[in-house]
């Protein structure tokens, strides 16, 4: 299965890092990222600009209205993602806990969904692999 | 190519809960032994439609295992000072002299199942991480069997983990003087997944059956590991359960009474099996409460009918029972028994009797049985009476009806 690990931050604490702090936490994240594309677990992550680098777009009866983000003030915001894969919760938690950032920040583990078309359960994309110990 | 990958799925199935057994006693953690069982098969995936298949696969992912994980910790331990404790033990592995992994995988198994029902974890903390670690079943469906929601059975398994770490719950079969106990532990988990899918009338009914499924798999395997006559006399009652699996409920869902089953029905294989077993467990004059529960579920399984079981045989089984488990809930199975054996009149006199002590009050199928003894009985507005009080006390779905029927019929 898929999961999604949102990194949520409290926004003021990532920027107030020493520099020599963050460059560690920084190496360390892609000291880990080497290990879980090594173990299969990777399928992407990124490091996100700060929440107030929004930009939201919707289109409302065929017409697209663009605002800035985010919405609600809150100082948690998300900092980064990984999507992995991982055979059940556990192993993504498991995965989760060896984020750096986890000692720092909340790590929101996310299960991904299937879409159904048709009564059927597809994968999102032609891109999505299965993990060959991952329960169909 | 695609037959090495289909060998890899096969193995993986077959083998990787004995794979994880053993790197969880050589790297003493659950979740450094699960992390290296994934690289070991990751490497597999890679390795073996190059280089086929090794001679004895077991043995290569264990060793396999074993190495990655000592590189990541060596590498690790460079920047996590609290690691050092865990390198330092990984060191003494990396050690030849440590000896062969393989010497002793089937006591691995018996390490992680002594392990997992270790009487220091929760109750239903033991069930999931049986199931998760034992059996192989992923959160997710732990969670289907349960009904409950994924993020809670997660937690249960991550905190009976973090408890296994911090009491430093050793990873071993215990030894002789306490061995019955942390048996007797290991059984009661057990006998709960295989009623926690028997017993289901909620839910997914198909998915809760293959947790019964699964407890007959553990106890065939415990049985296989350590053939207690406990754990063989729990895999012969689990067995003549399942063995009428199909006659417990009528096509659409109704609850049918034991007498009333359609036996030409029953598993006669499974009743076999289970007699074989009960007997040879009875016969080391060590049996306990399973052995004569499967016993009694035997004398059952094996009568042509309701009239004509040997209630006196099952009564007796009953007097023995009473004595290892002196419980209320026992004495009215007896009760019932005496009812058979003797007419309804001296079934109601021990029931009114056991109701008095007060301890099963407020359980349903103590009203019930009264209920059904004063029906037999011609009492009829006592019948109604127990009925409805019986109505009351349950809130499962397919009892409310059959009670709601006995009523009726009364009416």
């Amino acid at each position: 299965m898929r999961y999604l690990c949102l990194l949520v931050w409290d926004e003021e604490k990532l920027a107030s890092l020493p520099p020599a702090e963050e460059e560690r936490l920084n190496a360390a994240h892609l000291e880990v990222n080497e290990d879980l594309i090594a173990s299969g677990h990777f399928i992407e992550a990124e490091p996100l600009e700060p929440a107030a680098n929004t930009t939201c777009v919707r289109v409302r009866g065929g017409r697209a209205t663009v605002t800035d983000g985010p919405f609600a003030e809150t100082k948690e915001q998300v900092a980064g993602f990984y999507l992995i894969e991982a055979r059940d919760l556990n192993e993504a938690i498991q995965v989760a806990t060896r984020l750096p950032s986890a000692a720092w920040c909340t790590v929101e583990v996310r299960p991904c969904r299937q879409l159904r078309v048709g009564g059927l359960a597809r994968p999102s994309s032609s891109k999505s692999a299965h993990n060959p110990f991952t329960p169909a | 190519m695609q037959s090495t990958q289909q060998s890899v799925d096969a193995i993986y199935r077959a083998e990787s809960r004995r794979v994880l057994a053993t790197l969880i006693r050589l790297l003493g953690d659950f979740d450094l032994a699960e992390e290296a069982l994934h690289e070991a098969f990751v490497a597999a995936v890679e390795q073996w439609p190059r280089d086929g298949l090794p001679d004895n696969p077991r043995a290569w992912l264990v060793s396999t295992g074993r190495f990655k994980a000592i590189d990541r910790i060596r590498r690790r331990s460079k920047y996590d000072v609290s690691l050092e404790d865990v390198a330092e033990h990984v060191a003494a592995l990396a050690d030849p002299s440590s000896g062969e992994p393989m010497e002793s995988v089937e006591d691995d198994r018996l390490r992680l199942v002594f392990t997992c029902c270790h009487p220091a974890l929760a109750a239903e903390a033991q069930v999931a991480l049986t199931l998760r670690e034992v059996c192989g079943l992923t959160t997710e469906e732990i969670a289907r069997a349960h009904l409950a929601n994924p993020s809670t059975i997660a937690q249960r398994i991550v905190r009976a983990k973090a408890r296994i770490r911090e009491a430093r719950i050793p990873y071993e079969v215990p030894g002789r003087t306490e061995l019955p106990e942390r048996l007797a532990s290991v059984l009661r988990v057990v006998y709960l997944v295989f009623n926690e899918g028997y017993l289901a009338t909620s839910g997914d009914s198909l998915t809760r059956h293959d947790l019964s499924a699964e407890a007959v798999r553990l106890g065939r395997l415990l049985v296989e590991l350590l053939p207690e006559p406990e754990a063989v006399g729990l895999l012969a009652l689990m067995l003549l359960h399942e063995s009428r699996r199909s006659t417990r409920t009528s096509a659409d869902g109704e609850i049918v009474l034991l007498a009333d089953q359609d036996r030409t029905r029953w598993n006669r294989e499974q009743i076999a099996d289970a007699s074989r077993l009960v007997q040879a467990a009875l016969a080391t004059g060590r049996g306990g409460p399973y052995c004569i529960q499967a016993a009694i579920a035997a004398v059952h399984a094996e009568a042509p009918s309701a009239e004509a079981t040997d209630w006196n045989e099952i009564v007796g089984l009953y007097d023995v029972l009473l004595e290892m488990d002196a419980s209320p809930v026992v004495a009215l199975n007896r009760a019932v028994a005496v009812a058979m054996r003797d007419g309804p009149a001296a079934g109601l006199t021990l029931v009114d009797a056991i109701l008095a002590r007060g301890e099963l009050g407020d359980y349903h199928l103590a009203h019930a049985s009264r209920a059904d003894l004063c029906r037999r009985l011609g009492r009829t507005a006592d019948a109604r009476g127990a009925y409805e009080r019986a109505l009351a006390l349950t809130t499962q779905a397919s009892e409310r009806r059959f009670l709601a029927r006995r009523l009726a019929e009364l009416k």
